[in-house]
């Protein structure tokens, strides 16, 4: 099956047949054609990619031949609303948008889950990762792929208690990359370290057979630590653990990427105390990928204030370096993000990286003096500082008791309030066995003690021998479990919500087909407090249901607040009842110039009757508002409340090609009337057929004024390319009739 | 602990060494760090690594939970629970599935405790 761009993706059709569905690779892919300068419209540019095959540009890209150029970066988004099904179509949209990583988060409490979870059950603020839903997703981004031209990486997480079975099951599923660090199961989901430890060294061995790229955990610190600006170097320090404990057993050093964040935010002045880190660790781990994760300690439920922070974050990584390019929704401060604020994250990398591109041909860090000297030199030094102590305590589980991590003084400073484990203690404790020495197991990709030279010498560089080869070597002994609870999966949903596919019915979307939310943007001339309640009585007569104030910000103490407003639309719309007008017609810019250049163009224009409204018509006009004097249409503007007469006395004697006629005061139909006279007048001079008479106003539609005599009439949001675009047809129509 | 920013007094050590010998030293301990957890991973096993073995030998999440809880209860998960169902299929001349899921329905354990409690190592 091939995606078509104006068709929606069939969910139906990724569930078909999902038991005999095979992967279509492993492993990690990088964006292709960087470090070439590349021609993209008319700009050389110096750090991009191969473009894609179908994409969506930025909404500037108008302006310059709608090109998308691609950074270098993969760029990253993370998605999960609780329902796969629904992810998969913001999946599609984020990857027309310009990702390429498609980071799959998983529901609350899986990392406690003792197992593999099975079948489509729904998640809470991700979903359950099972094999079924990873094989449906995988399917369609194997579609999606395809549709815009680029590999997809599809990521997710190999952590918590079950982490060797889910690497293994995602090797067998064709997933692309993960995160697995142990210190993050230790640290921030209190499972025993070394149940953590041992299990981790299974899990990545599993990932380095299937060339997996793996994303540490270290940026957590940031988010948990008090002040995350301290931190700093400790970050180092959990990133050179993972890093190394990876090397040794077995992944590349290429397919390591240290999940790094700039750990401040404004108001502080944080890229003066982001950039020093972000060298330090650069230089550190030359031999390893950077995969730059945005800020999200310091968000609050301000998208903009978000996205200007994300933005200084990708400054950073210009002005360094980043592999894979993570983003942070700008609404992640306020709700499980949406489908509009993914696609808003993933824009706001590729604008910000392809606008930077090439900053460094011109603009150089000074790297060798002064403070940024001092401070790379510093961070690296406390890091040394760090593991000296953990190795003088007795090692990494007691340097773990004893509190040594996320504690928020800047190290060697501490303020004893570390996060502290015990040995013994946490989910898993007690679980971890010894090998015996005849322990043994049959398989490819097993990390650790195995004797299998007991059964047979020749098996031991290749234990599946014994059994014939594995699912590794042979998918098809994987066995594929469909669903496990009839009440809970996706054709239970997927029947609620049957109304709304392929019948026109339509409701407004966040996260789920159906949900009906909207959001409402307003300012309330009042406190906060009480602009906030104001703001829910208003929701609620607009007959919204849940209605919610999500964000507000004061405008003036006194003076009022910004809220922004969500809530549930109760009705379905039927789209195949609405009337939609025909979509104005509109030639290109460069198509009306260049007709302009070869047939110049004079118009007259004035506001007529007694009528002082000109903004309108300026609109139309003017070349700083993109009016039709851009084209080169030579504009004669005559003022405001003109007399009709004075209008067409004018006309003749410039030898217009037009007269644009603007009328906003509509009482008794005056706007009308003027139409029909200026209509008869032309007649009246003998001008009538040579020239188009254009009336405009926010009152005006195109029938009645036609009706009235003129040529035209255009009201409410019309704009000067569907004006010079009527004028030039027009005038071509006039000189084929004559 | 709390302790105050004595950086300057601990650096003392590190101060004279070149950027390339910091970062050496940086990497030295961090092996030096990592080598204990190593070793440890090496020589243990845990119930996930187990199923996760299970898996690539041709059985669901489910079965493979059965037949590591049976391997666990009776004290045999250090001899690896593929380990078991091999032998299981070995000796009874059974398939590897059908060896797995006779474990799995808590048939045939005697057997295995015999072999693998038997002295023999």
């Amino acid at each position: 099956m091939e995606l078509k761009p104006n068709e929606k993706l069939d969910i139906e059709y990724i569930l078909k047949d999902l038991d005999k569905y095979r992967p279509r690779r492993r492993g990690w892919t990088w964006r292709k054609g960087a470090g070439e300068k590349r021609k993209i419209g008319k700009f050389e540019y110096y750090e991009t990619t191969e473009n894609l095959k179908s994409s969506q540009p930025l909404p500037a890209a108008k302006y310059f031949d709608n090109i998308d150029p691609q950074p270098q970066p993969v760029i990253t988004t993370e998605i999960a609303s609780g329902r796969f099904e629904d992810d998969i179509r913001r999946m599609r949209m984020a990857a027309w948008h310009g990702a390429d990583h498609i980071m799959v988060i998983r529901t609350a409490g899986q990392s406690h889950f003792d197992g593999l979870i099975e079948g489509t059950p729904q998640g809470v603020g991700g979903i359950p990762i099972t094999r079924k839903q990873v094989r449906a997703q995988r399917k369609a981004l194997d579609l999606i792929e395809d549709e815009v031209g680029r590999p997809i990486n599809y990521h997710s997480y190999v952590s918590g208690v079950a982490g060797p079975e889910i690497a293994v099951m995602f090797a067998e599923e064709g997933v692309n990359g993960a995160h697995q660090d142990p210190q993050y199961n230790v640290l921030y989901r209190n499972i025993n370290m070394v149940r953590s430890f041992v299990d981790a060294a299974s899990a990545k061995k599993v990932m380095a057979w299937a060339d997996m790229a793996q994303i540490d955990g270290a940026h957590n610190a940031n988010a948990t630590a008090r002040e995350a600006w301290k931190v700093m170097p400790e970050l180092m320090v959990q990133h050179a653990i993972n890093s190394m404990f990876s090397v040794k057993v077995g992944m590349k050093k290429e397919n390591i990427c240290l999940s790094t964040v700039p750990p401040t935010a404004p108001p502080a002045p944080c890229m003066r105390l982001d950039l020093p880190y972000a060298v330090a660790l650069r230089e550190l781990f030359r031999d390893y990928k950077m995969r730059a994760q945005m800020n999200t300690k310091y968000m609050e439920s301000s998208t903009r204030e978000a996205t200007v922070t994300h933005v200084l974050n990708l400054l950073i990584s210009e002005l360094t370096s980043a592999d894979i390019q993570s983003t942070i929704t700008p609404d992640e401060g306020r709700n499980v993000p949406w489908h509009i604020y993914n696609i808003e994250a993933v824009d706001t990398a590729k604008q910000a990286l392809v606008g930077m591109d090439g900053l460094k041909e011109m603009v150089e860090l000074k790297r060798n003096e002064g403070e940024l000297k001092e401070k790379v030199r510093e961070l690296k030094e406390r890091a040394v500082l760090f593991m000296e102590e953990i190795l003088e305590v007795g090692g990494y589980f007691k340097a773990v008791e004893e509190g040594f991590f996320v504690d928020s003084g800047y190290y060697p400073e501490r303020n004893g309030d570390g996060i502290v484990r015990k040995i013994d203690g946490g989910i898993g404790a007690g679980t971890v066995v010894e090998r015996d020495k005849d322990y043994m197991a049959p398989v490819t990709a097993v990390f650790g003690y195995n004797n299998v030279a007991q059964y047979d010498e020749s098996a031991v560089d290749n234990p599946s021998k014994l059994i014939g080869g594995c699912t590794f070597e042979d998918p098809d002994k994987i066995v594929y479990i469909d669903e496990l609870d009839e009440n809970d999966n996706v054709y239970v949903r997927l029947e609620e919500t049957k109304e709304l596919r392929g019948t026109g019915l339509v409701k407004p979307e966040m996260e789920w087909a159906g949900d009906g939310i909207i959001l409402l943007t307003m300012f309330l001339p009042a406190e906060e407090r009480v602009a906030e309640f104001a703001a829910i009585e208003i929701g609620e007569r607009l007959g919204l249901e849940d209605v919610e104030v999500i964000h507000r910000e004061i405008m003036q103490e006194a003076e009022g607040t910004r809220i922004e407003l969500k809530g549930r639309v109760p009705f379905t719309i039927d789209t195949n009842k609405l009337e939609i007008p025909p979509k104005p017609d509109i030639m290109s810019d460069d198509e009306i110039r260049e007709e302009i250049e070869k047939n110049p163009m004079k118009i007259v224009a004035a506001t007529v009757g007694e009528d002082e409204h000109s903004v309108g018509l300026r609109e139309i006009i003017d070349i700083k508002h993109g009016g039709i004097e851009k084209y080169g249409i030579e504009c004669h503007y005559l003022g405001t409340s003109v007399p009709v007469e004075k209008l067409v006395d004018a006309a003749i004697e410039l030898n217009a090609d037009a007269i644009l006629a603007s009328t906003i005061i509509s009482h008794d139909d005056i706007h009308y009337k003027n139409m029909k006279k200026l209509h008869e007048l032309c007649i009246e001079k003998g001008i009538r057929d040579k020239i188009i008479l254009v009336a405009g106003g926010t009152q005006v539609s195109n029938e009645l004024a036609i009706e009235s005599g003129v040529d035209a009439g255009f009201g409410r949001g019309t704009n000067g390319a569907q004006v010079a675009t009527f004028l030039v047809k027009k005038r071509r129509e006039m000189k084929d009739e004559s | 602990m709390k302790r105050e920013d004595d950086f300057q007094e601990r650096r003392k050590h590190l101060a004279n060494l070149t950027e390339e010998e910091l970062e050496q030293r940086f990497w030295e301990l961090a092996e030096k760090i990592v080598d204990p957890l190593v070793d440890l991973a090496y020589k243990h096993t845990s119930p996930s690594i187990e199923r996760s073995v299970l898996l690539r030998m041709g059985f669901s999440s489910l079965e493979a939970k059965a037949i590591v809880d049976g391997a666990v209860e009776r004290g045999l998960l250090g001899k690896g629970a593929g380990h078991l169902v091999y032998r299981l299929s070995r000796d009874k001349n059974l398939s590897i599935r059908e060896a797995g899921l006779k474990l799995a329905n808590g048939e045939m354990w005697d057997y295995i405790v015999g072999v693998f409690k038997g002295g023999e190592k």
